[in-house]
């Protein structure tokens, strides 16, 4: 079962690394990372593996959340399913 | 593998363009709590409803985090109550209108529906006195939404009941002039209501439907208004495409959310309401997308057309994108509730007589209007059977929301506040059809109903 978790912001030192320690907190593991810095915005998307994640799923979103907030930056947690949803037939 | 493009554009239509799943309506029969006793009906209503209903307020909030789609409603739709006030006719029926007040407080929903009565083709037992009761149950309750099925295609128009909810909407605004009449927002009269519909306050669970069942309503007039401002000079075929596209997109995150809850709740899912459903928030506007295709504003001529190709377009693209597809689907005019309608009423643009055209073309009917509170029930059953005939004769639905601003006049404003908006009182034609209404009987049913 994976989820996305995208980043946009205004780019600081560590968003990754704070984004990927929160994760492998709660064994969240990384499978693909996408990440760029255009003109001083951050955008960062990343696909993790939620199976084996530790807390429930809305409690990692509200830590993710949170974290995004101390860094001045928007994050997203969501469960692909949506995506795929909405932009598959 | 998802591609950042699809990601970042739905991210968009959340963040930036208002994209949520309006309601969860969980409909609930019943006919199980049928009873003489009303007071042990009563009972029973509220222990069925809050039995079933239990997880469904906490149910829509884990599926809204866990796929980051704002899920705005939780709401519950029920049987008729007029079918349970038969068993129990010289008992007062506000009894059953205050169990669901309770019941909805209980579970935590922001409205149920069902306080109705379906008179298409004639009075049974306890309908008269559900409908006589509905000013008092709409002003002491808060939650509890009624409506009144008066006509239909098969059965033609039942002009006694017209002629009776004129005077039910004045009541129950009336007994509601101390908060803008609220009473009357919460009462739909309806032509050819459905009877899976997720939205209030138009909303109960038929007769056919199962014991439980699980309707979702999806919105997104934002989303659309978006997408065609960014496609420049296009011209009116890609318009419709584009219309389609983007009503796919909305409609399966409503899927995903009714399969999610239905898995979640154990309950069935019934069907997926593909409605444009307006906010009174900047942006959530079905009138700005109507101004978008080409409108200096709406109501202008050309709203009609513009109109019609929109309700057309998000079916087209929604039927696709769920299993099953039914309630009210096309797009909503409530106009108090629609920031860029309520503009186009306060500058005279959006008038009453272009209103009941457009509601030929749309999914609902003369929605959410404030009218002058010294409006007589005889021009408001005679509003009433103008839509109903449009509803009757083009084999769809249509409803009818007034609000008569008691005390009011044209041109001052009620305000409802939240979800219902506010808005300008709107300008009638005060000459009176009292004779026809007072005729009473029943237009028959039109040619187009013998389809057997």
């Amino acid at each position: 079962m994976n989820a996305v978790i995208t980043v946009l912001g205004k780019d600081n030192v560590g968003i990754l690394a704070k984004v990927s320690n929160e994760c492998a907190a709660v064994d969240v593991n990384i499978i693909e990372v996408t990440q760029s810095v255009l003109q001083g915005m951050f955008a960062m998307i990343m696909f993790v593996d939620i199976t084996k994640c530790t807390v429930p799923f809305a409690q990692l979103v509200d830590a993710l959340e949170s974290k995004g907030e101390e860094m001045g930056v928007k994050i997203h947690v969501m469960h692909e399913d949506i995506f795929n949803a909405m932009h598959k037939i | 593998m998802i591609n950042s493009h699809d990601i970042l554009e739905t991210i968009n239509m959340i963040d930036n363009e208002n994209l949520d799943v309006r309601t969860i309506t969980m409909g609930i029969s019943l006919l199980s709590c049928i009873d003489d006793d009303i007071d042990k009906a009563c009972e029973k209503v509220y222990d069925k409803i809050c039995r079933y209903a239990e997880n469904l307020v906490k149910t829509g909030e884990d599926i809204s985090k866990e796929y980051g789609i704002p899920i705005i409603h939780k709401r519950i739709s029920v049987t008729p109550i007029a079918m349970l006030a038969a068993a129990c006719p010289t008992k007062n029926p506000v009894k059953f209108a205050k169990a669901l007040d309770q019941a909805a407080d209980t579970v935590g929903v922001n409205f149920v529906g069902g306080y109705s009565a379906l008179v298409h083709k004639g009075f049974a037992q306890g309908d008269y006195a559900l409908i006589e009761s509905i000013p008092e149950a709409l002003s002491v309750t808060e939650k509890v939404c009624s409506s009144v099925n008066i006509g239909s295609t098969k059965a033609g128009i039942n002009m006694d009941a017209v002629a009776k909810m004129g005077k039910v909407i004045r009541q129950t605004a009336e007994l509601t002039a101390d908060r803008d009449c609220i009473g009357a927002a919460k009462l739909v009269v309806f032509c050819n209501a459905p009877e899976d519909n997720p939205f209030m306050a138009g909303a109960f669970h038929g007769a056919g439907e199962p014991d439980c069942v699980i309707n979702v309503g999806v919105s997104g007039p934002g989303v659309v208004r978006a997408v065609l401002a960014k496609s420049g000079d296009c011209n009116i075929t890609e318009v419709a495409d584009l219309i389609k596209k983007t009503a796919f997109k909305i409609t399966r995150t409503g899927q995903l959310v009714a399969q999610e809850a239905s898995k979640r709740l154990s309950v069935p899912f019934g069907i997926v309401d593909l409605s444009l459903a307006p906010t009174p928030a900047i942006g959530d506007s079905v009138a700005y997308i109507l101004e978008e295709m080409g409108l200096e504003q709406c109501g202008a001529h050309g709203t009609t057309a513009c109109l019609a190709l929109l309700n057309d377009a998000v079916k087209k693209g929604g039927v696709m994108a769920s299993s099953h597809v039914g309630g009210l689907s096309g797009a909503f005019i409530p106009v108090t509730e629609d920031a860029g309608m309520i503009e186009a009423a306060r500058s005279k643009t959006l008038t009453l007589t272009k209103l009941e055209a457009m509601t030929a073309v749309c999914s609902v009917g003369l929605d959410m209007i404030a009218i002058p509170g010294d409006t007589s029930a005889d021009i408001i059953s005679g509003i009433i059977a103008d839509e109903a005939a449009i509803g009757m004769v083009n084999s769809k639905t249509t409803a009818v929301r007034l609000i008569p601003a008691i005390g009011k006049k044209a041109g001052e404003e009620l305000n409802f506040g939240g979800l219902l908006g506010n808005g300008p009182i709107m300008d009638i034609n005060p000459k009176s059809p009292a004779k026809f209404i007072s005729r009473g009987g029943r237009i028959p049913a039109p040619m187009q109903s013998l389809k057997n």
